[in-house]
């Protein structure tokens, strides 16, 4: 390590530039890719533009006094009756644009598939964690649910769960959560079994540090990388599921369409011909998995070259 | 052999009972069908008859013994809506649900093992690398989407191929089918596509990653030692192999193809019991949905069953451990 | 054993060079090998892991596999360079007129095929016989190399043979067309030590009857002793010494061969610690200049940084060295 030197130190301290953190290697090594690079950069343009939606979407499409019903349908290009604003992707049946549609859409879809995520990341990892350190019983228990749960198909354990709880924006958020979960559940189960043997858990567990110390500062940060690399992978999946529950007519309520919702609202129009309506937020939609795809398997051959075939 | 088998019938009871036990609390303690069902502006006397009728006021563990002893006889309750038995109204649409998994099913193998082949066979051709990134999209593409698609440029803008129904069907033994007219297979050809994508990438992966890992095998070499043709090389000794990893795979995920034509069947209004299910799930037909989840929950179960002996029967050496 | 009718041997293999061209840089697994095998003759190919003699049999079976490939040499068999011939020309002869028996029998047969099919492809790929006939010949076959009640194993899947039994189901499957040339590459290393004595008698004898030229591929100098005729040893995808099997044996020439000798165990050699050869094989991705065994021999010299060429230091016996043991083949 070289000395402090004020700010003016020269960039080129050659000490530094040797220095390859585990951290910079990762990037480098992820930036290998070009389409993965091409699919983060995408990805956080589908963020921003799904945060920014208020100041940037040309209207405000839940507020239905700036609906015109006689705005509905307009083709991609068309402008407004009173010549306000040109409807670069059309209208819908309302007279939505559909641009702001799209946008308040990626948000709805967003939100949905990440938050739905984190929860089913929570609740899989702590499961998975706690079956592969108790063992025994604990385990048995916990990993027969998760085969069970897993040799059903995600559609059918969502449709099961919306048939109990009747569908909802929150119903199909409590869906994706438990068909996910497992997922999660057994991938940090099969690392932490591993890791729990290493040196570091026994030496841990010699200070006897208390159990929850062990589970989560020792243990999960060992079981990170295959992790995310399911969790990204899954939030790609969980959008894809919650824009399948939308347009079976299960998911989030008519006011405020997902992208689902707003392709499902396209989809008796496409019949005559009025592709737009479905067409571009199925667009967005594609894009967004793709890229979220994209950077999952560059993130699996980088940090799981085990997994890599 | 017997032993085995009695096994996994047993295991497979438990886990039939078990989910029965699941679905029936899962609809029945959550949500009441009497708001659906009866008018909100119904007397008490009637709305209390016809909680009555529906067997609604006992208790939650009596109306499961009730609802098990009638299941086992088949009797899997009366549509609220329909005001048919729920059973009946399933398996009249299985048919047709059956013939689009069993065409998709069909379709995927057809497509997928030659392309998986193929893709396996020369890893480093320009036709491989686009055949994998066509599976990587083939997985990550929503299944509603690429329907939508198929509709918009095969119906809407080609006009080759009509875009709902089944089209004309032919009774053999009682059911009516549609592969056998040629409208009715023009009917069934986008949506059994469509319900075969996902398969087709998973045929596709598996039977390339299967030829690679073969092709490297010593008996594989000793086949080509023995002086045979590169076709029974291939057809033959490197086939049979990888045969049983695709076959496992294409019989277990036939359980998914049936729980995932419920989107196909919305998209394309194929008459079938995905389309069943998602209606009454809207309207909270408790008897339907009970019936559909226990029916495919049965077939799942089944499938794996006929899947692990399929499995016995095509890998010689499986046969003898389970003797 | 000589055989004045027919000079020619069965196979000779000359200048032999197959290289493996990977990301890394090109392999030289097979560099400058030559020998030749007489009708009847057994020659042991002996050498460590690595030092090329696998490829070398997959070599002569053209069965070498991309990114690997021949870049030199020839292999003639019968007359007809081996290497020269097309995909579907060499086809016809392999698994007829050459035979190749493969390391570890737990892996050669095909594990979902049954044993009667493997045969009967075998036979039918190269001669146009019914089912029956073919069946016949398997059977023969299998009881030629001492299995029993052959009609119902026939019938079997490999992996109700054990190791021996496998290999012997190889060994007729080799046989079935009454080859000119069995490849054996190290056929019995896998087997326990009394089945091998079995199968290497069998072999033996087969060998003599039928005037099958064999080239047996080991690392096991006792095997080769008991089995060859002739002897090459290779070092570093080179043959260093070749020669009678016992005379090389006896008073090796090349000090690596000296060093390989030293360093088997035996009765006589009681209470004298084992010698060893210092060092490791080089990597074949950037071999030495020179002479390759130069950085572990002990009588290296300056002049090995030449690449010594297969030198006929005595009648009949050649060893690629500018300083071979010559001394203690006088003094012996």
């Amino acid at each position: 390590m070289s000395a402090v030197v004020g700010q003016g130190a020269p960039i080129e301290d050659p000490a530094k530039i040797k220095v390859e953190t585990p951290f910079r290697r990762f990037c480098s090594e992820f930036a290998e890719s070009k389409l993965a690079l091409g699919g983060l950069i995408v990805i956080s343009i589908i963020i921003l533009v799904a945060i920014l939606a208020p100041f940037i979407s040309p209207q405000d499409p839940y507020d239905l006094a700036v609906l015109d019903i006689m705005d509905g349908r307009l083709e991609p290009g068309e402008k407004s009756g009173d010549g306000s604003i040109t409807y670069w992707l059309g209208t819908d049946d309302q007279g939505r644009d559909m641009l702001s549609g799209i946008m308040y859409g990626l948000r709805i879809s967003l939100t949905v598939g990440a938050g739905s995520a984190f929860i089913a990341v929570m609740i899989g990892a702590s499961l998975g964690l706690a079956a592969a350190y108790a063992g025994g019983r604990t385990d048995s228990i916990i990993m027969r649910v998760v085969d069970l749960q897993l040799s059903f198909p995600s559609i059918l354990v969502a449709l099961m769960i919306l048939a109990f709880l009747g569908k909802s924006v929150t119903n199909v958020i409590i869906a994706i959560v438990v068909v996910e979960w497992a997922y999660y559940a057994r991938t940090v189960r099969g690392t932490a079994l591993v890791e729990r043997r290493r040196e570091y858990i026994e030496a841990a567990e010699c200070l006897a540090l208390p159990r929850y110390r062990i589970l989560f500062r020792h243990l999960l940060p060992n079981c990170l990388p295959p992790l995310i690399v399911i969790g990204t992978m899954q939030v790609a999946r969980a959008i894809a599921l919650e824009a399948t529950l939308s347009f079976l007519g299960l998911g989030v309520p008519i006011t405020e369409p997902s992208l689902g919702l707003l392709i499902a609202n396209g989809y008796e129009y496409m019949l005559s011909g009025k592709y737009w309506i479905s067409f571009y937020p199925g667009i967005a939609l594609l894009v967004t998995i793709v890229a979220i795809n994209l950077v999952g398997d560059q993130l699996r051959d980088v940090l799981n070259p085990r997994l890599q075939k | 052999m017997s032993v085995y088998l009695l096994r996994r019938l047993i295991q497979a009871g438990g886990v039939v009972l078990a989910m029965s036990i699941i679905v029936f609390i899962g609809v029945f303690a959550i949500g009441d069908p009497v708001e659906i069902l009866i008018s909100p502006d119904a007397d008490q006397m009637e709305r209390e008859r016809a909680v009555a009728a529906l067997g609604l006021d006992k208790p939650l563990w009596h109306q499961y013994l009730i609802f098990l002893g009638k299941a086992a006889q088949g009797d899997l309750g009366r549509s609220f809506v329909f005001n048919e038995p729920a059973l009946e109204l399933i398996l009249q649409r299985m048919p047709a649900t059956l013939e689009l998994a069993f065409a998709a099913t069909f379709g995927a193998i057809l497509i997928g093992l030659p392309l998986g082949l193929y893709a396996g066979l020369r890893p480093n051709s320009v036709g491989s690398k686009a055949i994998m990134a066509g599976s990587i999209l083939g997985f990550s593409l929503p299944t509603f989407w690429v329907g939508l698609m198929l509709i918009m440029v095969f119906a809407v803008q080609l006009g080759w191929l009509p875009s709902t129904g089944r089209g004309d069907t032919v009774e053999v033994l009682g059911t009516r089918w549609s592969f056998l007219t040629w409208n009715g297979l023009q009917h069934l050809a986008m949506p059994a596509l469509n319900l075969a994508l996902f398969k087709i990438s998973l045929v596709i992966r598996l039977t390339r990653a299967g030829v690679r890992e073969t092709m490297l095998m010593d008996y594989v070499k000793f086949a080509r030692a023995k002086g045979l043709s590169p076709f029974r090389v291939t057809f033959v000794h490197v086939f049979k192999n990888i045969l049983i990893p695709v076959v496992t795979v294409t019989g277990l995920e036939f359980g998914s193809t049936i729980a995932f034509s419920v989107v196909t069947e919305s998209i394309f209004a194929w008459p079938g019991m995905g389309k069943l299910i998602i209606d009454s799930i809207n309207v909270l037909d408790r008897p339907v949905i009970v019936a559909y989840l226990m029916i495919v929950v049965l077939m799942f179960i089944t499938i794996n069953l006929i899947v692990d002996l399929m499995y016995s029967v095509l890998d010689p050496r499986v046969r003898l451990e389970s003797k | 054993m000589a055989e004045p009718m027919n000079a020619a041997p069965t196979l000779e293999v000359r200048n032999l060079q197959t290289h493996f061209f990977t990301r890394g840089g090109v392999v030289k697994a097979v560099n400058d090998v030559s020998f030749s095998i007489a009708r009847g003759k057994v020659l042991g190919l002996v050498g460590e892991s690595g030092s090329g003699k696998t490829v070398t049999g997959f070599s002569i079976m053209k069965l070498v596999d991309p990114p690997g490939r021949i870049v030199g040499g020839s292999i003639l068999f019968q007359g007809r360079d081996l290497a020269t011939l097309s995909e579907e020309e060499m086809r016809h002869l392999r698994g007829n007129r050459i035979a190749m028996i493969f390391q570890d029998p737990m892996m050669t047969l095909n594990p979902v095929l049954r044993i009667d099919t493997q045969m009967i492809e075998t036979v039918q790929a190269h001669e146009k016989v019914s089912d029956e006939d073919a069946r016949a010949r398997a059977r023969d076959a299998l009881g030629m190399v001492g299995i029993p009640s052959p009609d119902e194993r026939l019938k079997s899947y490999p992996h109700q043979f054990s190791g021996g039994m496998r290999q012997r189901v190889a060994i007729a499957i080799a046989l079935l067309h009454r080859p000119d040339l069995i490849v054996a590459d190290e056929p019995t290393t896998a087997l326990d030590v009394t089945i091998q004595g079995q199968i290497l008698a069998e072999v033996q004898k087969l060998c003599a009857t039928t005037g099958t030229a064999m080239l047996w591929i080991t690392h096991d100098l006792s095997v080769v002793a008991g089995l060859a005729d002739d002897i090459a040893v290779m070092y570093a995808g080179r043959v260093v010494e070749y020669g009678d099997v016992g005379e090389v044996l006896d008073k090796p020439l090349h000090p690596y061969t000296h060093g390989l000798i030293g360093s088997v165990p035996s009765r006589n050699k009681r209470g004298v610690p084992l010698r060893q050869i210092p060092g490791m094989t080089p990597s074949l991705l950037n071999l030495p200049e020179g002479c390759s065994f130069r950085a572990r021999c002990p009588r290296a010299a300056e002049d090995c940084i030449v690449m010594p060429t297969l030198h006929p230091w005595l009648p009949d016996r050649l060893a690629r060295c500018h300083h071979p043991h010559l001394e203690e083949v006088a003094t012996a």
